[in-house]
């Protein structure tokens, strides 16, 4: 496919907004154009469960009457914004790509999806994911899973994959994600855009369908790192529906994006940049960025966080152990799927058999069992004081360094296929992501180029201390603008 | 004691006895939304997305409903724990929105209080384990098949109560007797109703107990039986009751009892097995991801304490000292905050009357006529000012106490804006003979007419006096003071 001739898809989000805002384009334009590129290409991509399209020409009216009346506009006004299909919408059914919700619309706009619409993001749709969130690759996705645009044969990652693939495919410059375990990162680097998961309490969980609690935060994908800060800025903030959340306000990411890495002290993780299995591009890549970083005035060196192995254990006992209490309420009571039986512990049994698909039900299952009684110590209990040490290893790190760098993935888009046979090979696509998300500090991923061998994208993570979203943006910016790379733009081409 | 001896059957029983009571707090809204507390009402129509548990919504605790569970355990002697957390109890059922409870687990908010009580003059002290926070859950209505949820041909939920925040008050072990466990409860009601924070109507299920009850002799501990489904002091008396005694049977039998649920069966007066241990729920507590730790500020504890109000205990003591109400007249007035309030407004009304016969005519009469009448004393139509006087009237002898109950229903009947009880008396034309001419003159009239009885009487026989004084009391339509004419009687016998 060729985008040629659709010059506002091919464009930054800030850079849509600022022609919305001086009259150069409508946002109902904008909005048109997004919406022409989805139909014409995202059949094959199938980045999306849900196209709003007369929710979002309406927005996009309301933005173009507002300027019309003189009103100022927000920073997002007339920009189309992909939601992962996580994030509750009032006017768009909310899946969570799972058929025990299939229908359901909730009664309320989550707190990050209001905010957005109040700076004048225009909702396209909500995108595919892995059920709840629990994947790798959005193949599990209870409806159907989702290409990435940079091979149809190949998955987009996940669980925001249908956001990371709608970004790259420019169906929207701005999409959401949530990022438990690495589900914003992990499909950023396969997809070859920009990911963030912000520091956990900065991104207001209300109204995001819950997966595991303590884990769960929303953040931005986008095509440049200005943008990524761009929206991030227009969503986080403390919200009082959240109680987990922040209550300082956060300091300003755009303001410093430019400050460069002189003088940073940047340190490479020795254990995710040579874990088991890692492609040679990916380790490549890293090296590269090293070299970039130097470059820019950086000091650059290895470090070694050694509990960081034991993430993806503790992560896969935690997360499922909380997800198996969050997604107790489909029942079949209140809402969504409700499979008939003569009884209500039998009508719960039999919604869940229909409604839940197989790794939903085998994180429940084993969620279940390690918060058991004569269990829980020997699971649910190890596994906190894991994330205590990794915390802690963290803190060591950061004693020295101001910021810590590895592989995003230990390897580039794998094929549609390929791993749903052994969940356990799956899950070891998270082993880089999932140390930051225990330690509930903030990450990006960025895409630094095309591996020689297979063409495909390679991310690269970039971790900051809890809070420090401006150094992790900061030194992004200052990677991407020695990188200069022309914006990654896949050509979606059907497999053979 | 007998010691070994004493071993086998119709040895000597100890009863263990611990309740956990839940109470629903009055507060403004709900434990983790802004939903309105209140009971009844159409269904489903005090509900948002939060207390249905629709996905994506979160908890945000009430500060309301901690102040209140604060203040309970300050009440009942407990520490305040500086940090404390919240946590999921996981469990399926269609009332409950998330199928899991937010409740506290091992890090309560209150911890390690007592409660004194006194039964039959011996008094004991009641531990507290913990006080701690949760939410209710909704209403089920199962029909057909009995009203179980098991066989019902379908079920109406309805979530108007779900969230509604709870207090969970848990005692040690230390009741000994029903009527221990039902004094401990009394005091616990009339603490919370001091503390005005619950509505505290069993009726409406505002105040709910669990008893864990068991057996053995002394010196061991017998399997804990729990008994569920007590709405009522009445109930929890009953089922308590009824336990010991089935356990007793079982045990003297030779029987064992095993560790299990019993559900109480009001109208068959029965407690009747509900689950035995190894059916016991697993609950799969873990801390609650979704809520902080809740760490109340000192200054804000202290001024919580600061606004307590008087407790019964104290209150009792004050009644005995400042007013010289007896230990039992003290308590009966303090168990109903209503009734101790109305004492008090009468005897500051009062003029002649003693406040130990302003308790005796409330706690005799009205209490009793009110009651005969469906009424109660929150809701008296009588105004303490008026029941002052009227206690005045009989203290100073202007009616007598025969009078003065009639007047009462006469007040009673009026309802409220009725006349004060002098208008009454004025009206009906009471009015009673103490002493003086009028008197005097009235007894000389019935001796004149009974000379027979009047000589016997001077002969020494005090058998007709009963008769004489009757006449007398007949003569002045009952109006006559009694003790003005038996010294009247006695001034002419030795005259």
């Amino acid at each position: 496919m060729t985008p040629t001739g659709d010059e506002l898809t091919g464009r930054t989000a800030a850079g849509l907004a600022a022609m919305v805002r001086r009259g150069d384009v409508s946002a109902v334009e904008v909005t048109e154009a997004h919406l022409q590129r989805i139909a014409a290409l995202d059949g094959d991509v199938r980045s999306f469960l849900c196209v709003g399209e007369a929710e979002a020409r309406a927005a996009a009216a309301g933005v173009d009457a507002a300027r019309a009346r003189g009103e100022a506009l927000g920073p997002l006004a007339g920009v189309p914004l992909a939601v992962k299909d996580m994030f509750c919408t009032k006017d768009l059914p909310t899946t969570c790509a799972s058929r025990i919700l299939e229908g359901w619309r909730p009664p309320y706009d989550s707190t990050v999806v209001a905010r957005l619409r109040a700076a004048g993001a225009i909702v396209i749709g909500k995108t595919n994911l892995d059920e709840f969130a629990m994947g790798s690759s959005t193949e599990n996705s209870g409806f159907f899973p989702t290409a990435n645009p940079w091979d149809l044969g190949r998955v987009p990652g996940g669980s925001s994959g249908g956001s990371a693939a709608a970004v790259a495919a420019r169906f929207a410059p701005l999409a959401l994600g949530t990022d438990t375990g690495g589900s914003i990162r992990q499909p950023a680097a396969l997809c070859g855009v920009v990911g963030l998961r912000p520091t956990y309490g900065r991104v207001s969980r209300y109204g995001i369908v819950a997966y595991a609690s303590s884990l769960d935060q929303a953040g931005p994908f986008a095509t440049t790192v200005a943008d990524t800060a761009l929206l991030l800025e227009a969503m986080w903030g403390h919200d009082p529906c959240d109680s987990t959340s922040i209550p300082s306000a956060p300091e300003p990411v755009l303001a410093s994006l430019e400050d460069g890495v002189a003088g940073l002290r940047i340190g490479i993780v020795e254990e995710l940049a040579d874990v088991d299995g890692i492609q040679p591009e990916v380790r490549a890549a890293v090296e590269s960025a090293r070299g970039l970083f130097e470059k820019a005035g950086a000091e650059v060196d290895t470090v070694s966080v050694p509990s960081v192995e034991y993430g993806l254990s503790a992560y896969y006992v935690i997360a499922p152990a909380e997800a198996s209490s969050n997604l107790a309420r489909y029942d079949g009571v209140r809402y969504g799927l409700r499979a008939p039986a003569a009884e209500v512990a039998a009508m719960n049994a039999a919604t869940r058999e229909a409604g839940f698909g197989a790794e939903v039900k085998r994180r429940i299952m084993l969620g279940t069992y390690a918060l058991s009684a004569g269990y829980y110590d020997a699971y649910y209990g190890q596994a906190q004081r894991v994330r205590t040490l990794i915390i802690r290893d963290f803190a060591r790190a950061y004693r020295d360094f101001d910021l810590l760098v590895s592989p995003t993935s230990p390897t580039t888009a794998f094929g549609l296929g390929e791993k749903t046979a052994d969940p356990l090979t799956m899950y070891l696509s998270d082993v880089c992501t999932v140390p930051t998300s225990l330690a509930g500090a903030t990450a990006l991923s960025l895409p630094c180029g095309l591996a020689p061998e297979d063409g495909l994208p390679v991310g690269i993570q970039l971790m900051g201390k809890a809070l420090d979203e401006v150094t992790v943006l900061r030194a992004a910016r200052a990677l991407e603008q020695e990188l200069a790379l022309p914006a990654p733009l896949p050509e979606i081409r059907v497999p053979a | 004691m007998t010691g070994e001896a004493g071993a086998g059957l119709g040895q000597e029983l100890i009863t263990t006895i611990g309740l956990e009571i839940h109470v629903e707090l009055a507060t403004r809204t709900k434990m983790f939304c802004g939903c309105p507390v209140a009971f009844g009402g159409e269904p489903n129509t005090r509900v948002c997305q939060v207390c249905l548990g629709h996905p994506g919504t979160l908890p945000v605790p009430n500060a309301e409903a901690i102040a209140y569970a604060a203040k309970i355990g300050m009440a009942l002697g407990c520490a305040i724990a500086p940090s404390s957390i919240f946590h999921r109890k996981n469990y399926f059922y269609p009332d409950m929105p998330k199928n899991y409870q937010i409740s506290q687990y091992d890090i309560p908010l209150c911890t390690g209080g007592a409660v004194a009580i006194e039964t039959d003059g011996v008094p004991a002290a009641v531990g507290i384990t913990r006080v701690h926070l949760e939410e209710d859950t909704g209403k089920s209505l199962h029909m057909g098949g009995g009203g179980r949820i098991h066989g019902a041909d379908y079920s109406l939920e309805d979530f108007n109560r779900a969230g509604t925040p709870l207090v969970e008050i848990v005692t040690e072990p230390d009741m000994h007797s029903a009527d221990q466990a039902r004094a401990f409860a009394t005091e616990l009601r009339a603490t919370l109703e001091a503390l005005e924070v619950s509505d505290i109507r069993m009726e409406e299920g505002s105040m709910r107990f669990d008893a864990n009850i068991s057996m053995a002799p002394p010196g061991r501990l017998g399997a804990k039986v729990e008994v569920k489904n007590l709405n009522s002091l009445r109930s929890l008396h009953r089922a308590l009751a009824y336990e010991e005694q089935r356990q007793r049977e079982v045990l003297g039998d030779g029987g064992t009892i095993e560790q299990s649920t019993r559900h109480w069966d009001e109208r068959a007066g029965v407690t009747r097995p509900l689950r035995t241990k190894e059916h016991a729920f697993d609950y799969r507590y873990f801390p609650e991801p979704d809520l902080v730790a809740i760490e109340p500020p000192a200054d804000w504890l202290e001024s919580i304490a600061a606004s307590l109000p008087e407790l019964p205990a104290a209150r009792r003591r004050r009644f005995e000292e400042q007013f010289g109400l007896s230990a039992y007249d003290a308590g009966v007035l303090v168990a109903s905050r209503p009734a101790a309030a109305y004492f008090e407004a009468a005897v500051a009304a009062g003029r002649k009357a003693e406040p130990k016969e302003v308790a005796n005519w409330l706690a005799n009469d009205l209490v009793g006529l009110l009651t005969k009448r469906g009424e109660s004393i929150e809701a008296c139509a009588i105004p303490p000012e008026h029941l002052a006087e009227l206690v005045d009237l009989v203290a100073g002898g202007e009616i007598s106490r025969l009078q003065g109950r009639e007047v009462l229903d006469d007040m009673a009947a009026a309802g409220a804006g009725g006349p004060p009880p002098a208008a009454i008396v004025e009206k009906k034309g009471l009015r009673q003979l103490s002493g003086g001419d009028e008197l005097a003159a009235v007894l000389d009239e019935v001796i004149a007419a009974n000379p027979d009885v009047w000589a016997r009487l001077r002969a020494g026989d005090t058998k007709p006096e009963g008769f004489l004084f009757g006449q007398v009391m007949r003569a002045t339509k009952g109006q006559a003071n009694p003790s003005a004419v038996r010294n009247l009687l006695k001034t002419r016998l030795d005259g």
